[in-house]
């Protein structure tokens, strides 16, 4: 049972991620994860399969902040940016104190010259870690409805 | 330089200075790109359609696309495997509309036209007609229609399909070189899907088809590797083109001191260490699968497949045209079916490498719309391809040159009717 006050905690967390990456603040993306904590972008089909490949994969906060990096320093495309809009998660107790989350999102992503597109819609499958009031990702997925990425992926969902 | 083959042919002249010019028009030209479906796509080239393994069992459909033309890929009761265009005899909607499945036959869904997983006709609905009344004429010949066959052959894994009678077979039509490393890719060891994504890139076809082949390019663009200083030990490479048209390529680096670094040989392991200041480094964790040094690779089979091998990342990319400003490249990454786990795990971190989020090429989902976009109201400008001369030779000891983009354009060209 999840009780009205960690629901609200987990519901701000998500909120807070989905901010800290509409609002440019990647480099505190990683730090929404535990320190072994699992991200990935996949697709329902690859999901559906069971495939282990998806889009991005990172392993660790480490594989986070060299996403960012590489994203602040290596990686060259035509700047853009994301507002996520978040439905209400189903909340489920999961194995060793975890909670599972499920959430839908649609993220709208904007070019430099003005040009709107729905670019994402999917589901986050997360396992959270919820500790002292602290909540954190062990694992969230991503999951795309499509298959198809318009251009590229370079900023995390 | 030449003038066009056919009289009254739309093509734009081809500049002076044969496959080192390529007119800017061909990217955006409406006439063009229909006049590529019926000569190039649905000329004497094989195109690749789908995975052997997406049609192993008695039953099983693929849909794919030579060029925009849809088609499907099916096996039969007995094994063998049949390609034709997903268009229905009768008034021409696609007959199969799920991209994969396992079918005893084919059905229209407009009219209930069902047919053999050949694609001959097995049933027209109310062909006697209701109550005696309509139905089709007394002399109409079920034999006498059926969807459209192609001819499809399977080489390494990879099921390609033509359109045009007198193929030479797909071993053959590659040439020695290339069929060589499609062996050692994807020939060697039964092969397992591990994952499927694509992307559309807002670019002509053929942009993404030099883009693939552009060695010239890659560390310009693509600076993920050196800005994590990654140690690579493999910055020997080369080009190597099809023997005849030279519209394929492999584009190969080497761990050159391979042989001379003593914690190779003295550990006897073929493990690499990639030095690297990346703060999750485990992404670069590899192992050597072969015995020619070659720890990166890409090759492309004219027109539309690409298949790279980095470290242990194997893919299939094929870009599908979706139309003149627009080409779906679909990815498919791979392992073998008896991969050990650790090897799998690999695999799937080294994805990240490449893909729509590749660390290291994703520039390419947004390089060739550039082109594109800087290319509208270009009027009879050309590009300029001189990187490692003018001329079609492989280039065994450098990838600082554009001779496998100058080899495409010489194999679009005689598809195309130039000289
Ligand atoms: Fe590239």
């Amino acid at each position: 049972m999840i009780d009205a006050e960690t629901r609200r905690r987990i519901e701000d967390f998500l909120l807070d991620c989905a901010w800290a990456i509409d609002e440019d603040e990647l480099e505190a993306w990683p730090g929404f994860f535990a320190e072994d904590g699992r991200y990935r972008i996949t697709t329902r089909d690859n999901e559906e399969r069971g495939l282990p490949v998806g889009i991005m994969l990172c392993e660790g906060r480490g594989m986070m902040e060299d996403r960012v990096l590489a994203l602040r320093t290596a990686n060259i495309f035509e700047p853009h940016r994301y507002r996520h809009i978040l439905g209400r998660p189903r909340l489920r107790e999961a194995e060793a104190g975890l909670v599972r989350s499920d959430s839908s999102f649609i993220v709208m992503r904007t070019m430099q010259d003005g040009r709107m597109d729905l670019f994402a819609a999917g589901n986050y499958r997360d396992l959270l870690r919820v500790e002292d009031g602290r909540v954190l990702f062990q694992e969230r997925a991503a999951v795309l409805e499509s298959r198809r990425v318009d251009v590229l992926i370079v900023i995390p969902i | 330089m030449s003038a066009p083959a056919q009289p009254g042919d739309i093509m734009p002249a081809w500049p002076e200075g044969g496959v080192s010019r390529v007119p800017y028009r061909l990217f955006s030209d409406r006439d063009v790109y229909a006049l590529e479906q019926e000569r190039l796509f649905r000329g004497p080239v094989w195109n690749y359609l789908c995975l052997e393994l997406e049609v192993a069992e008695p039953g099983d459909f693929r849909t794919a696309f030579i060029g925009e033309t849809p088609i499907v890929v099916a096996r039969d009761e007995t094994g063998e495997l049949h390609g034709m265009v997903n268009r229905c005899a009768h008034k021409g909607a696609l007959v199969c509309l799920a991209e994969r499945g396992n079918r005893k036959h084919f059905s229209c869904i407009y009219h209930s036209w069902t047919y053999h997983l050949d694609g001959r006709l097995r049933g027209v609905a109310f062909r006697g007609g209701l109550k005696g009344k309509g139905g089709m004429p007394e002399d109409f010949d079920p034999a006498r229609h059926r969807m459209q066959p192609i001819r499809v052959e399977t080489f390494c894994g990879l099921v390609f399909g033509t359109f045009e009678p007198d193929m030479p077979p797909v071993e053959e039509w590659v040439g020695p070189t290339m069929a060589h490393f499609l062996k050692r890719n994807l020939g060697s060891r039964p092969l397992k899907v591990l994952g499927t994504h694509s992307q559309i890139i807002h670019n002509n076809w053929k942009l993404y088809a030099e883009n693939v082949r552009d060695s010239y390019h890659a560390t310009l663009l693509h600076t993920f590797y050196t800005t994590f200083k990654v140690n690579r030990l493999d910055m020997d490479g080369g080009i190597l083109l099809s023997e005849g048209t030279p519209w394929h390529h492999i584009s190969y680096a080497k761990r050159a001191t391979f042989e001379e670094a003593a914690e190779y040989t003295e550990a006897q392991v073929h493990s690499a260490s990639y030095d690297s200041k990346l703060n999750g480094p485990e992404l670069l964790k590899t192992e050597d699968e072969f015995d020619d040094g070659i720890t990166h690779s890409v090759q492309s089979i004219f027109p539309t497949l690409a298949v790279h091998f980095t470290l242990n990342s194997l893919c299939v990319r094929n870009f599908v045209p979706r139309g003149l400003e627009e080409t779906e490249l679909v990815w498919t990454y791979l392992g073998y079916a008896d991969d050990s786990e650790e090897m799998t795990a690999m695999r799937v971190l080294q994805a990240n490498l490449t893909g729509a989020a590749g660390l290291v090429s994703l520039e390419d989902g947004c390089i060739n719309e550039f082109v594109q976009r800087g290319t509208r109201g270009s009027g009879d400008a050309a590009a300029v391809l001189e990187m490692g001369g003018r001329g079609l030779e492989s280039s065994e000891s450098s990838r600082a040159t554009e001779v496998s983009i100058r080899g495409f354009w010489s194999g679009y060209r005689g598809l195309m009717g130039y000289a």
